[in-house]
């Protein structure tokens, strides 16, 4: 399994999706900066968190018009894994990879904190060793994960499972004060027709380490093995 | 163009006989671009002026300590040829002007001052305090400051992982923001701002220069009055997307040991800069003013000089490095330009399309720099309140829930939920207890981080509360079973030209330099920032101390919160039931009369040391230190960080509510499985302990007087802030 990060001038959670592939893994990705020619030969590419560009004219705009994601599109339609976490899931909305769009949380405000998701669906390579129903602690750390996609995007995101997370309460509840930044039908994460492009605003790689966020992210990285 | 008035001089905030030194080192009057460089490095801001005198009786040294106070931050040996490096940095005037660009570029200039040095910025702290929660401004201006702490520290993905928050009415219309960063280096490649090798180019590296924060550094040097709004362009504008870029480039460079000496455009820009990295080197300076990257046209030398304009930095370079450099930051698309070199003149020379624009001399400019020793007379001690005791006869449960929901006590959650926290995935322990806990990359080892200082206690007895300050840092950072290592002070005071503001001062000095004496625990880097007034009416003297410790194995560490059922609970150090100055005592006569809690360096250190043993030997489960409101709320907060509730029972020989909200020092809570066994240490090593009760249950019980659900006390302490912000 060859994994690519790339790096986009901004981008601030490349170090720790590195470093938190190398220990889920086994072995280190390739850092990828975004201006290098051609994208290596690999399987999966992570587009991590950070403020690509700053976040200057719109989450994610700018980078999704970098060189790099030409090919990431063009490798993600001939069937590799894409994932993007919290800045890369915008990116991925910028650039038509995922329907929809982010926008500014429902109060404004940034919002660092642990949050419960509900895994709604397993029938994908990403979530294949959770659960379905399962429901997990992982970190959110944004100004934008507020999601919306119309109703005719809505309709085919749930009527084809793309709907991956969901943000509930510890017992598995939903309902507005569970939802952390007004996203509708509470949704955290979602995945593309062909269920190979991931996009999900929580941090999975903030939870792979007992001392430091427990564990319960590490599965997202171990399933696309 | 030699004609300088008396309005000139003053608009340049400086004296008469500052000026006439300027003659006479010059030996001629100074052209306009002149003076302005003269005032703003003999500004208060630059120049410590009125400080310098006492901050030398400051201990800075321990055999830890790599560089002190005089660098760009201190720097402190951790072991595996790693240091610490860190400072703590006020942006007060530009923060109650324009709360968001004011503190972001607060944490921006801090972050500058510790990647200088090759270190990566790990983690963020602040100290934070704003007016009376009724004032008018006060929500605009938390809601700005906390926006812009986040909005800099969360897009250059450094963890803001601690600080404090407090309210009071002297900060009306001079808020309080300091910034800390602390960052890790390693020893044999740390850098520093002394220019190196005459003819060595100097470089120019980041964003482009503008005409924001013009004098900045002046402003910071004079009270504020009803128009001080009109200083608002003053205030610069922070990019934390290109800071995170240039702290990429840099340290890439830094790696590649491309560099002679580095320094960042702070205060005072470009005439700060330079002149501190030539003055250090003893070598003069020659800089070509056109080839400075310019953000608009028809900057005027002056105006290149002294701009504040952010995310730059001055570097000195060997000319054979230039094109490996350059490459190094055109890659991160960052402006990168010669606009000089190192001369043997000792003269700070300008040009501006060859033409000669400035000629000073560097050493006589800052030897001769003004160092007043202000007149200060000390303040008076506050007399002892005699105890009525039915005067204190109320339910301590009611008085409990009174105080968890003070706005200086209750959650700061809402703040710290609006930083990125966690980020870097080295965060052990998150913000909301005695000090937040980052692991050192790579390592097993931990750092604990806490900033820290009680103003009332300053306020009632300057000595004394400044004492307090270091020894409530070091105490938090023991609570955790860390080993303290240094601190960094940012002292926050009136105005140093009225005996009273500097008597403040001075006491404040001497009790952190007596505190720092005993406790082994030296100042490392610090910042002074004075004039905290508006329309005369000075702030409360708030000596910030930043504290820093090491746990060699970071799982060794406790937090607040009770960990199971049926623990015992001992507090460590002796009860009097101190209620000078205490928040109870506010309650009850409406003011903080009396002196405050005094510090006994002894005890605390005796104390300290066994409460850390215990921990760090696996002894206690759950630790917190005691301090604002006492022993009852030190207990309530470790329920409400588990949910678990305690039994408590008060000693029959004591005015119970003495014993719960006295504000007496050197203690800690802890709690045990093995209270036998600790017990009997403790009194082995001399040390005042004593089992009060167990964890038990959902409620806080006090026997004789009730008991309380953890739930609701949780729910009074967390909801004052956001629904004072909805409000």
């Amino acid at each position: 399994m060859k994994i690519a990060v790339i790096i986009f001038p901004g981008s601030n959670c490349d170090r720790d999706t590195k470093k938190a592939v190398a220990q889920t893994l086994g072995c280190p990705p390739i850092m990828h900066w975004h201006a290098d020619v051609e994208l290596p030969k690999v399987d999966c590419v992570i587009l991590p968190g950070g403020f690509s560009y700053g976040d200057y004219l719109r989450s994610g705009a700018m980078a999704a018009h970098s060189p790099v994601m030409r090919e990431v599109v063009g490798q993600a339609k001939k069937g590799i894994l894409v994932i993007g976490i919290c800045n890369g899931f915008q990116i991925l909305t910028e650039v038509g990879l995922l329907p929809g769009v982010l926008m500014r949380n429902k109060n404004l405000k940034f919002v660092c904190r642990k949050v419960w998701l509900s895994i709604e669906t397993t029938k994908n390579i990403f979530t294949s060793r959770y659960r379905k129903g399962e429901i997990i602690g992982v970190p959110i750390a944004h100004h934008d994960g507020n999601y919306f996609a119309d109703e005719y995007n809505l309709k085919m995101l749930q009527d084809n499972d793309q709907v991956v997370l969901r943000y509930v309460d510890s017992a598995g509840r939903r309902g507005p004060d569970t939802n952390p930044n007004g996203s509708v039908d509470d949704i955290a994460g979602i995945l593309n027709k062909g269920k190979n492009v991931l996009g999900m605003m929580p941090h999975p790689e903030r939870a792979v380490d007992e001392a430091i966020g427990g564990t319960s992210g590490r599965r997202f990285f171990e399933s696309i093995t | 163009m030699n004609q300088i008035g008396i309005a000139e001089i003053k608009e340049h905030g400086l004296t008469q006989s500052e000026y006439k030194l300027i003659c006479e080192i010059l030996g001629r009057e100074p052209n306009v671009t002149e003076l302005g460089i003269f005032s703003v490095m003999w500004s208060e801001h630059c120049s410590y002026k009125s400080s310098k005198k006492w901050l030398k009786i400051l201990p800075s040294n321990s055999p830890r300590v790599i560089y002190g106070p005089g660098e760009n931050a201190g720097a402190v040996d951790i072991g595996d040829g790693q240091a610490v490096i860190f400072k703590m940095e006020s942006h007060n005037h530009p923060s109650y002007l324009e709360p968001y660009q004011g503190a972001a570029t607060g944490v921006g200039g801090i972050l500058r001052d510790i990647f200088t040095m090759g270190a990566r910025p790990i983690a963020n702290l602040n100290s934070l305090r704003f007016g009376a929660p009724e004032h008018h401004k006060t929500r605009h201006l938390v809601a700005g400051v906390v926006a812009g702490i986040g909005g800099y520290g969360n897009c250059v993905g450094v963890p803001t992982v601690g600080g404090e928050c407090e309210f009071d009415a002297s900060y009306n219309e001079n808020i309080l923001v300091n910034a800390m960063t602390v960052g890790i280096a390693n020893k044999e490649n740390i850098f520093c701002s002394t220019a190196k090798g005459v003819g060595n180019s100097v470089i120019y590296v980041g964003s482009k220069t503008g005409r924001d924060g013009i004098h900045g550094a002046t402003m910071a040097s004079a009270e504020f009055s009803d128009d001080s709004g009109s200083k608002r362009p003053t205030v610069q504008v922070g990019d934390p997307f290109t800071e995170k870029l240039l702290i990429e480039a840099c340290l890439e460079l830094m790696d590649r040991r491309l560099l002679v000496a580095i320094q960042d455009m702070g205060a005072a820009g470009l005439t700060s800069s330079s002149f501190e990295m030539a003055s250090k080197g003893g070598l003069g300076v020659e800089i070509e003013l056109e080839k400075v990257p310019q953000r608009e046209k028809g900057m005027t030398p002056y105006e290149i000089m002294l701009s504040e304009s952010q995310e730059r930095m001055l570097m000195i370079v060997e000319p054979d490095s230039e094109s490996q450099a350059r490459k190094i930051f055109e890659k991160w698309e960052l402006n990168f330009a010669v606009i000089g070199k190192l001369t043997d003149t000792g003269h700070l020379i300008l040009k501006n399309n060859g033409e000669l624009i400035a000629n000073l001399p560097i050493d006589p400019l800052a030897s001769a720099s003004p160092e007043y020793d202000r007149p200060w007379e000390p303040t008076t001690p506050q007399p002892i309140i005699p105890r009525d005791d039915a005067e204190f006869l109320r339910d301590p449960l009611e008085v409990l829930e009174l105080l968890l929901r003070l706005p200086n006590l209750s959650s700061k959650r809402w703040v710290w939920e609006q930083y990125d926290h966690m980020i870097m995935t080295e965060t052990v322990v998150p913000p909301g207890g005695d000090a937040a806990i980052v692991r050192i990359p790579d390592t097993q080892k931990g750092l604990a981080l806490t900033a820290d200082c009680t103003p009332r206690y300053v306020h009632a007895d300057p000595e004394e509360g400044g004492r307090q300050a270091v020894a409530e840092a070091w105490r938090n950072l023991t609570a955790v079973g860390s080993e303290p290592l240094a601190i960094t002070d940012n002292l926050n005071f009136g105005n140093p030209e009225k005996p009273r503001a500097m008597g403040q001062f001075v006491g404040a000095i001497k009790g952190i330099a007596d505190a720092c004496d005993l406790l082994d625990f030296p100042v490392v880097s610090g910042n002074v920032s004075l004039y905290n007034e508006t329309n005369g009416k000075p702030i409360l003297p708030t000596p910030t101390i930043g504290g820093v410790g090491l746990l060699s194995d970071f799982r060794k560490h406790v937090t607040i919160a009770f960990k199971e059922e049926e623990e015992n609970i001992v507090i460590v150090g002796e009860t009097l039931g101190h209620l000078g100055a205490s928040l109870l005592i506010k309650e009850i006569k409406g003011s903080f009369v009396g002196p405050p809690p005094p510090v006994d360096l002894v005890n605390e250190k005796k104390n300290g040391d066994f409460v850390r043993k215990e921990i760090i030997e696996g002894n206690v489960t759950a630790c917190h230190d005691i301090s604002d409101g006492g022993l009852l709320v030190s207990i309530a907060e470790m329920a409400i960080a588990a949910n678990i509730g305690a039994k408590i029972s008060p000693p029959s020989n004591f005015l119970a509510q003495a014993w719960a909200f006295g504000e007496d020092q050197a203690r800690y809570v802890v709690t045990t499985k093995n209270v036998e066994g600790l017990l009997y240490r403790a009194s082995k090593a001399g040390i005042v302990a004593c089992c009060i009760g167990i964890t038990s249950g959902e409620a806080i019980s006090v026997s004789n007087f009730g008991e309380r659900k953890v739930a609701k006390l949780k729910k009074l302490n967390e909801s004052w802030l956001p629904s004072f912000m909805n409000g």
